[in-house]
């Protein structure tokens, strides 16, 4: 299990260099500069500025200069907030996105597997159908069409929650941003547990423990319920990245102060360095979330571990 | 009262009824055995008792079961039922014990989800079972997966499993045909010892299980029952056509063949073939260990050993298909050498192989006429479409398939069919040598028959030479001019048919010969022959390497491999065998 989880460590390390330089590559190759839209510099001082974010180094060294900063956790300045590092503003940033995130994920699974869990046990029935029925609609509108209409319905309409961030506070207010970010993983979790759990509850074991007088739920919970997880595991990356991506645009439609704001701030202003960052940390983190997967694969296959 | 009665059962998916009006009584204590062909509906009987078949089947007519009602009672009912009253063991013990759960949780959530233990009672009573089951080291096991279990002990759990919470009625829908002969031997042995006053419903196609265990029997023929009786007295005078031709069909271990001695020249020779697979990390896997072999025209000789004893490994070294490590094979004067891809065209064409399970053999996309022809295309090219056509019209009537199957698309066909297909698509190349590697394993009786006869017929025709992988001694008997015995990857004993059925020479071959169940209950069955399993091979025994289940063990077997020597016409390598009488 060591070795099969340090395999896996070692494993991630070459693709998360390659992310990190494509997207340096990718920051890099953008028109216009940080300093562009400000007024007109004389020659000198825009010189001096260049100089002084090594702008004037060529690409190959920005990018080493860039990856030994990287080493120590230094994300370098900010260009636009320039009393602070872009390690800082992510700092302050992140917490409240990982708490939207984190949410959105455990509301996701925990929907998304009992009702897949429930459409395979009745299938072909009503019920099953209506769970389709629903996650095809979650799959395939998007967020920013979820998003208002949400707030439409139980904000302004019901006024059971409030709309936006700012309008109030205490717990409230994350409902329905973590309900939107949540929906679409919520139906495709739904599908891939249904799929897969009729894929394990017609295999041979599992007539087994039916013959064996154990009752649908300790069927479903002790034998059924683990390898039905699999698909749904490998799923966790794509899911993870998918979030993520959402995060920004349910945290600007809601006005979230979190880390997706911030980005989409950084790109407005062409703050390179903190785009860059907020980038690379994201890379990061969903590499390391991967990382986690694989590893509980391992876990719960014990093929997998022994091989 | 019986203990089970079943009245009027009727199985049904859409309009077509796999179970026809089945009426039958199992009484308490009592072994009855359920045979018939693939297909007959014999499982789908065992299911129907416990309630387990597809929404989409549509039972109906009565299961009583000790006063209770089975057909239509709620899951419920049926789960005290399940396990408390009946318990099963399927086929595949690989397939039907959970992979991802350790057989300890397997067995134990049993007792706890039917209150029959409680706190710590329960380990101790599922360690207990597994003791019983013949579990060495039932402590440890408990906490294995299955797949770190071999076959035989993955169906002593199963059977654990069934027995666990002590039922009334023990069903074994074929619980030994995915086991070695060896293997099967000990676990039905151990199914009679440790079953008590169980009743035993044993479902299986092999008459001499049936023989050997069970009191009565009842025949299904399309799901339909259309025998019933003691098993002594339907073995002596079957009342219907079906059990007579079920009977007639199953091969005899106990009766000696009629085969002419094959005169034919020699053909192939294999010299010290050996074959090895990179297993873990740089560790060698030896399976095969210097076997040699030589073949005549005319000639069958067969291959027989436990799973793992390297018969496919060997006849795919002489083919190409894995590489050699050492050793040589002369076809016809000439050398076999290198991967297949690279050997002369007609090497290719007189060397033919068939598999085990034919409907993967073939093309799920071709037509019956394409699948033979194809071959045909790369070996005969000059050949013009009418002549080709007439070719492949011949091949498939000689394996006795009409012109109707020409546009016939592989899932078209029975099993029994889609075999011949593949021995016809090998037969129209005219080879000289046939390797069949399992080849009648997967079919039923009469057709096994069938397909048998018609390989014997292309062999007075052609002079064709066969090799003929089995597990099964007693279709060998029947079939064979020589036959060759693998242990381990190494060849024992190579002898003529008559001598070796009558008088082995090496106590693994008389072990394997014992080990077959005779269709004759007139004969009660022997005990198992052999205790415990093949070993690994990446860590194999010292000296001889049967010598750990030998009961003929010397001093001199552990440390000194037996060299291979003549005795009378066969080839053993045994340190004893001149010394110990094996005859039968
Ligand atoms: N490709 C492979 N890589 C590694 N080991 C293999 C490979 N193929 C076969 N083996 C091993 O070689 C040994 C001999 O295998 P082989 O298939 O020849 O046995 P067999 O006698 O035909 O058994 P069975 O009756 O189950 O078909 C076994 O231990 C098997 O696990
Ligand atoms: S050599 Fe010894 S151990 Fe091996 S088969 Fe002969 S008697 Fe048995
Ligand atoms: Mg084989």
């Amino acid at each position: 299990m060591l070795r099969y989880t340090l395999l896996r460590v070692l494993g991630a390390i070459p693709t998360l260099l390659l992310v990190i330089v494509l997207a340096f590559l990718m920051v890099h190759a953008a028109p216009g500069g940080p300093f562009d839209d400000e007024r007109v510099l004389p020659a000198d001082v825009e010189a001096n500025i260049a100089r002084a974010y090594h702008l004037d180094e060529s690409l190959p060294k920005q990018l080493l200069r860039y990856l030994g900063g990287l080493v120590q956790g230094d994300l370098g300045p900010s260009y636009r907030y320039r009393d602070y590092t872009v390690s800082e503003l992510i700092g302050a940033a992140f917490p409240l996105s990982l708490k939207l995130g984190a949410m959105a994920m455990a509301l996701a699974i925990v929907v998304g597997v009992s009702a897949g869990t429930v459409a395979a046990l009745q299938q072909g029935t009503y019920l099953d159908r209506t769970v389709m029925a629903f996650s095809m609609t979650g799959i395939s509108i998007p967020v920013f069409v979820v998003a208002p209409v949400l707030v439409l319905f139980f904000a302004v309409k019901l006024q059971w929650l409030p709309a936006g961030w700012s309008s109030s506070t205490g717990a409230s207010r994350m409902v329905l941003p973590v309900i939107t970010l949540a929906l679409p993983q919520i139906a495709y979790i739904a599908r891939l547990t249904r799929a897969s759990m009729i894929d394990v509850l017609g295999r041979d074991f599992v007539r087994t423990a039916r013959a064996q007088g154990l009752g649908t739920l300790t069927v479903v919970r002790l034998h059924a319920l683990k390898p039905a997880m699999l698909p749904v595991l490998s799923y966790m990356g794509p899911a993870i990245a998918a979030i993520l991506t959402g995060s920004v645009v349910v945290e600007e439609i809601f006005g979230i102060p979190g880390l997706g704001q911030f980005f989409i701030r950084a790109a407005l202003n062409r703050d390179y360095t903190l785009v860059l960052g907020i980038v690379v940390f994201y890379a990061a983190l969903i590499v390391l979330l991967n990382l986690i997967v694989d590893v509980l694969y391992g876990a719960i296959d014990p093929r997998v571990r022994y091989r | 009262m019986s203990l089970l009665n079943v009245k009027d059962l009727s199985i049904r998916y859409q309009q077509t009824a796999v179970v026809d009006a089945l009426s039958f009584s199992i009484d308490r204590g009592e072994s009855v055995g359920l045979v018939g062909e693939s297909g007959s509906g014999k499982s789908q009987t065992a299911l129907a008792l416990l309630g387990l078949l597809p929404r989409q089947a549509s039972v109906s007519g009565s299961i009583r079961f000790d006063g209770t009602e089975l057909v239509a009672a709620s899951e419920e009912a049926l789960d005290r039922v399940r396990a408390r009253r009946i318990g099963i063991v399927f086929q595949d013990p690989m397939q039907a014990l959970n992979p991802y759960l350790r057989i300890g949780r397997q067995l134990r959530e049993i007792l706890v989800r039917h209150k029959l233990a409680r706190g710590a009672e329960i380990d101790e009573r599922v360690i207990e079972m597994l003791v019983r089951v013949g579990l060495s080291d039932a402590r440890r096991q408990f906490h294995a997966y299955p797949h770190q279990l071999s076959g035989g002990m993955r169906q002593r759990v199963m059977l654990a499993s069934a027995l666990i919470a002590e039922p009334d009625l023990l069903i074994g829908d074929e619980p030994t045909t995915a086991l070695d002969v060896t293997v099967q031997a000990q676990i039905l042995e151990l199914l009679e010892e440790i079953r008590d006053n169980t009743a035993l419903l044993l479902i299986t196609h092999d008459l001499g299980v049936v023989a050997g265990h069970c009191e009565r029997m009842l025949v299904l023929e399309k799901g339909r029952l259309v025998d019933v009786g003691a098993t002594t007295s339907l073995f002596a005078s079957p009342g219907h056509a079906h059990t007579r031709l079920l009977l007639d069909a199953a091969p005899r271990i106990d009766r000696a063949s009629a085969l002419p001695q094959a005169t034919g020249a020699s053909i192939l020779g294999i010299e010290a073939v050996s074959v090895s697979y990179k297993a873990f990390g740089n560790e060698q896997l030896r399976a095969v260990h210097d076997v040699s072999l030589s073949l005549r025209s005319g000639e069958t000789v067969a291959v027989v050993g436990e799973s793992g004893s390297g018969k496919s490994s060997f006849v795919r070294a002489v083919l190409g298909l894995v590489p050699m490590l050492s050793g040589r094979a002369v076809y016809a004067g000439a050398p076999l050498e290198g991967p297949v891809e690279r050997r002369v065209k007609a090497q290719r064409r007189d060397l033919q192989l068939i598999f085990q399970d034919p409907v993967s053999a073939l093309n799920p996309q071709m037509r019956v006429q394409s699948i033979v022809a194809e071959s045909l295309l790369v070996h005969e090219p000059g050949l013009s479409s009418q002549a080709r056509l007439e070719k492949v019209v011949e091949a498939l009537g000689q394996v006795g398939l009409g012109d109707e199957y020409l546009g016939r698309y592989p899932h078209e066909l029975s099993g029994g069919q889609a075999q011949r297909v593949a021995i016809a698509r090998a037969l129209v190349l005219g080879p000289k040598v046939l390797i069949c590697d399992e080849a009648v394993a997967a079919l039923d009786g009469s057709v096994r028959k069938q397909v048998l006869a018609l390989l014997r017929k292309a062999q007075e025709d052609t002079g064709l030479a066969i090799i003929f992988i089995s597990h099964d001694l007693a279709v060998v008997r029947a079939i064979s001019h020589r036959v060759a015995v693998l242990y381990m990857g190494r060849l024992v004993e190579l002898s003529d048919n008559a001598p070796l059925f009558s008088r082995p020479r090496h106590p693994y071959t008389r072990a394997l010969i014992d080990a077959v169940p005779v269709p004759n209950p007139v004969v009660a069955p022997k005990k198992a022959p052999l205790r415990g399993e093949v070993p690994s091979l990446l860590d194999p025994p010292s000296g001889c390497v049967f010598h750990p289940r030998c009961s003929y063990v010397k001093e001199i077997c552990k440390s000194m491999l037996p060299a291979t020597r003549d005795l009378q016409g066969a080839r053993v390598a045994c340190h004893c065998a001149d010394e110990i009488d094996l005859s039968l």
